[in-house]
């Protein structure tokens, strides 16, 4: 096969390819206020898709959809589906603990918890197995590595966590999210709490994560957006208006609302 | 404009001045009370103290089998009551939160806090005393459980709910299951906290008499039977204090000033212990 040839191959496999996960028709409440309309939306796998839009507008409780946190509090309540790899994530047998596994999520204020660095990134590869020690420090190193911090935190492994700076403390978040070697990572605002610097490197972290994750990233920075994701997806109350190659929705999208908010004429 | 900042001066330092006033009236009281225990109490201050037996009236003696018994009796009631309300407070703040169940334990929970604990003591002398037919140091560690119990409930359900919402969420979105995240999350977080709250308990406790009266009883000579009366530092306190001998009155004296010394040092060792921790000096 010549080399045009594979290419083609190659891109038709990625038309077929299913998508990682899925949401259809889905339609979500707080109580009486309904937050999500009728959201139809696929994820590739190995892609960064960005979801941006006016606050209020359902981003970041689409976000808490994919791995189920909203059950935690009474009166939220999910209808439609959603499909990971094909399967809905709403079926009884779906075991919570395991999706949130396939499912890793960092949150917009670095939460190291009040354990030793090595402990946090620990933490969920003890949670689903017993690990041995050499194990364990085998993958907490692999996840250090990949979040791009193992040069700075390894002769410090046993401090305390909370001593690390801000953006330090956001990617052993990331390293520990990634440690359990999830399949699909949601970031909420995953730098809104911290400086340019530490944005910057988060941002980097982002594109190296790319080729492994299916990546799933709630921002209210455009400028992020467009940096850093392949698609990008515009919410405003609660529907969604429009998704696209980043790109595209960034220069010419097909929208006049998603034109008026990436352009700064409202949002 | 400027008539108003100044009523606004006035204001704050009017403030302050009251706020000092009342800081002042505190420390002063507190002072008064350290000042009249160390006066009074140093001069029988000895060795003997802590060598020798409750002595008969007239006769000289220490407090051995009253500090022996008080520490015994508190370790048993805080052992007893601490996991009870410690577990409790974990209720109240993580699991059942805004339900029903929750709000009618928090009530009970404030009413017993605030019972006088010479009722509890009767509790335990109805329950316990009367059908073993004898008083006794369980009884009164049992006694010391149910007023460390509320207390621990309390504090523990404050330091539980100050643990931030998104450490518990991001825990919660590893695959932890709630109780994984209480005990390596949320427990390592409020650990300082948990532990004041644990020697507010044995501050409280260790000072009880009422509840003592009724179910430990006192005990002359040393005794290790948990099973049978035995001396305490309260209630041989309250004896010797209203006694007419000045030998009694002199221990009761020294006795109150040792029990409010090993409360402060209690207080300090724990501290000390809590910033050598892990995290301790992170959080505080």
């Amino acid at each position: 096969m010549s080399a045009t040839e594979l290419a083609a191959v190659a891109h038709d496999a990625t038309q077929v390819l299913p998508p990682k996960i899925e949401a259809r028709q889905l339609n979500f409440y707080y109580g009486q206020i309904h937050a999500l309309k009728d959201i139809n939306l696929k994820f590739e796998d190995r892609s960064i898709t960005a979801l941006i839009g006016p606050s209020g507008c359902g981003k970041s409780t689409l976000l808490r959809v994919f791995n189920r946190m909203y059950a935690l509090y009474p009166g939220h309540r999910a209808t439609g589906d959603v499909r990971l790899d094909g399967e809905s994530i709403f079926a009884p047998t779906v075991d919570v603990a395991g999706l949130r596994y396939r499912v890793g999520m960092v949150f917009q204020k670095p939460t190291p918890f009040p354990l030793t660095i090595f402990d946090n990134v620990a933490f969920g590869l003890r949670l689903a197995q017993r690990i041995t020690r050499a194990r364990a420090a085998e993958r907490v190193e692999a996840a250090l590595r990949d979040a791009a911090m193992w040069d700075e935190v390894k002769d410090k492994l046993t401090d305390d966590a909370r001593s690390l700076s801000g953006g330090q403390q956001q990617r052993l978040c990331i390293a520990r999210t990634i440690a359990v070697h999830p399949e699909i990572i949601l970031f909420d605002e995953p730098t809104a709490a911290l400086d340019p610097i530490s944005t910057l490197r988060i941002e980097e972290l982002l594109q190296s994560l790319r080729e492994r994750y299916c990546i799933i990233m709630v921002t209210h920075n455009l400028q992020q957006a467009a940096r850093v994701s392949n698609v990008t997806g515009f919410m405003y109350l609660g529907q969604l208006v429009e998704i696209g190659p980043t790109g595209e929705i960034f220069t010419a999208p097909k929208n006049r609302r998603t034109d008026d908010y990436v352009t700064g004429r409202f949002g | 404009m400027t008539r108003r900042r100044q009523i606004r001066k006035l204001g704050n330092a009017a403030a302050l001045c009251l706020s000092l006033l009342a800081t002042l009236i505190g420390l002063v009281c507190l002072g008064a009370i350290l000042w009249t225990l160390v006066a009074r109490g140093l001069s029988g201050l000895s060795l003997q103290l802590f060598t020798q037996m409750t002595p008969p009236p007239g006769g000289s003696g220490g407090l051995l089998n009253a500090i022996y018994g008080s520490v015994v009796m508190t370790i048993l009631g805080i052992c007893i009551g601490a996991p009870i309300g410690i577990l409790a407070g974990t209720y109240l703040a993580e699991y059942g939160r805004d339900d029903r169940l929750s709000s009618v334990i928090r009530f009970v929970n404030d009413v017993l806090l605030s019972a006088p604990s010479i009722i509890v003591g009767l509790f335990v002398y109805e329950v316990l005393v009367v059908r073993m037919g004898h008083f006794s140091a369980l009884a009164g560690a049992v006694a010391l459980a149910i007023i460390a119990i509320p207390v621990t409930v309390r504090t523990t359900e404050d330091m539980v709910r100050l643990v931030p919402q998104g450490m518990k969420d991001a825990s919660t979105a590893l695959g932890a299951y709630p109780w994984r995240t209480i005990t390596s999350v949320i427990y390592p977080a409020a650990r300082s906290g948990i532990v004041t709250g644990l020697l507010l308990a044995v501050a409280r406790v260790s000072g009880e008499t009422a509840p003592l009266l009724f179910t430990a009883l006192n005990n002359q000579f040393w005794s290790k039977d948990l099973n049978a009366p035995m001396a305490n530092l309260p209630v041989v306190i309250f004896q010797f204090a209203l006694s007419p001998y000045k030998d009694w009155q002199q221990l009761a004296w020294s006795g109150a000033l040792l029990i409010t010394l090993s409360i402060l040092l209690l207080s300090v060792i724990a501290r000390l212990i809590i910033s050598a921790l892990p995290g301790g000096k992170a959080q505080r």
